[in-house]
């Protein structure tokens, strides 16, 4: 059963969709915000067994509210193990124990490259942005990459003002020149659609659109040339039940 | 030890010191104490700035800042941090990034007095070239690994839930980086909720030994508004007040002054 799509927002198709991703995975590595509010969403409709990790060190924990911060008490009263900050990320990020990881950016460019650090120039930067926090290891070394963000020219740009994190670095064989482990971004999740990198040039194809949304509203509010896929689909919207227990956990 | 006197003992203007904490146990009080002292010029060290440091580097403590992540956890960025940054007030402050897995592998070189730590990270970015890391390759198999130098801060400031009177510290849920903070720094100051007869072990817990320690304070509520698990709660509503308050320099000045140097702002 599916919901009228104009009873729905952008930012909710977006968070369904993430959590739609994770209907397989094991080990999800999230920071606070929508990474988190979809995977607490995957635990209740997808995947109860989802085992949710947060830089913070809690492995397993099992939040009721979708926290504020990615150490809120919640997370370490819930957790099935806490570990310090060098454990989580030599044992656990760095070793490769975990399946996928949702990360977000400023900025965004063909190849899945990452910008958290500035926009600008280093020096003197026009935004000083939060900077790298985990996202460089957590990127070399998770199964995979989601990322999440808006979708927005300035976000979605054909260069990068700082290389914060690599995603296909410059194409194919640059992650494995690299000696990075994980697969990289598979996806980039937005609130227009879903891009995914071509298995061949890595560039990002846009290979989903959200219902409602107008192929050209897609590449007006992308900052290169957008490249579409053969067999573009469109996103099945979010079912009722989907729905009620997004907007369960937001009202909690 | 009192709060005031641990810090007049053990901070002195020019120190690298590290408050270290990550989101959980927050040492608040004493880097309000640092910032009532008046102390100038140092170098903070810390993974995510948080609020505390926004204040410090706000008031003009903090002469360079090493780091790695800058923001208001799940609220958005540091407005102090941002326009020390960028526009250079009150003063412009030096930097040196990092990423958590470089940080945390520093404190712990730091903590095993080594001079440097091996991991995998940083290649490919823009950081390699903006901080202190260098590649080597393993010498058993080859491997492609980034070193980075440790930390040896002069000083550790970490906040616990509590201490015996030997000075044994306990502190259990979130555990950071806190045992490597202390144990990487020349000396160190754990302010604790409580000092109880005898530390009663918890699950979990970590104790840190009183002999790697230089002093304690009992401060209760000492990392509010980060928060000691089981005792005091983070106040969420703080952290997104901050974002609001701390956009204007002036508002930010009022604050500080009214609500941690108990004191009115000076005539200029």
């Amino acid at each position: 059963m599916s919901v009228a799509t104009s009873e729905v927002t952008a930012g909710e198709t977006q968070t369904v969709v993430a959590a739609r991703r994770l209907r397989d995975t094991r080990t999800v590595f999230i920071g606070v915000g929508r990474p988190s509010t979809a995977a607490i969403l995957a635990r209740m409709v997808h995947n109860p067994e989802l085992v949710l990790v947060y830089e913070s060190g809690t492995i397993g924990a099992k939040p009721y509210h979708i926290p504020l911060s990615i150490g809120d008490g919640e997370l370490a009263e819930t957790a099935d193990s806490i570990v310090s900050v060098p454990e989580m990320f030599n044992y656990w990020i760095g070793a490769g124990r975990i399946d996928v990881a949702f990360l977000g950016a400023a900025q965004i460019d063909p190849y899945a490259n990452l910008n958290s650090t500035v926009i600008g120039d280093y020096a003197h930067p026009k935004t000083r942005l939060p900077g790298a926090g985990g996202a460089p290891e957590i990127a070399a070394s998770c199964g995979e990459v989601i990322v999440i963000a808006p979708h927005a020219r300035r976000t979605l740009v054909e260069k990068l003002d700082f290389v914060t994190t690599v995603g296909h670095g410059d194409g194919p064989g640059s992650r494995e020149r690299l000696g990075f482990r994980g697969r990289g971004p598979t996806a980039v999740i937005t609130d227009l659609g879903v891009l995914e990198p071509d298995s061949q040039t890595k560039r990002l194809l846009l290979t989903q659109i959200h219902p409602g949304v107008e192929l050209d509203q897609v590449r007006e509010q992308t900052g290169w040339e957008l490249e579409v896929a053969d067999e573009l689909q469109v996103t099945e919207p979010p079912t009722a039940e989907e729905l009620a227990k997004l907007r369960e956990l937001l009202e909690r | 030890m009192s709060l005031p006197d641990a810090v007049a003992e053990l901070v002195s203007d020019g120190d690298s010191v590290a408050l270290e904490g990550f989101t959980h146990l927050i040492p608040f009080a004493a880097g309000h104490e640092i910032i009532r002292q008046g102390r100038r010029e140092l170098e903070l060290i810390r993974m995510t700035p948080d609020l505390l440091y926004d204040q410090m580097i706000g008031m003009g403590v903090a002469r360079r800042l090493v780091f790695s992540y800058g923001g208001n956890p799940g609220v958005g960025g540091l407005h102090r941090f941002r326009d020390a940054i960028e526009k250079g007030w009150p003063h412009p402050i030096e930097i040196e990034e990092h990423s958590h897995a470089g940080m945390a592998n520093r404190y712990a070189a730091g903590a095993a007095e080594m001079p440097c730590a091996v991991m995998r990270g940083y290649v490919g970015t823009d950081l390699m070239s903006k901080t202190s890391v260098a590649e080597i390759s393993c010498p058993f198999t080859g491997e492609r690994l980034v070193a980075v130098p440790a930390l040896r801060p002069d000083l550790a400031i970490v906040h616990a839930q509590e201490a015996d009177r030997e000075g044994n510290v306990q502190l259990w849920g979130i555990p950071g980086v806190q045992k490597e903070a202390v144990l990487a720094a020349q000396r160190s100051l754990v302010t604790v909720e409580r000092i109880v007869d005898e530390l009663e072990l918890r699950p979990g817990g970590i104790v840190i030994p009183g002999w790697v320690i230089d002093a304690v304070a009992e401060v209760p509520g000492g990392s509010r508004p980060s928060y000691s698990l089981g005792i005091t709660d983070r106040d969420n509503d703080f952290y997104k007040f901050w974002d609001k308050l701390s956009r204007d320099r002036d508002q930010f000045t009022d604050w500080m002054y009214a609500n941690v140097l108990g004191k009115e702002v000076p005539a200029t």
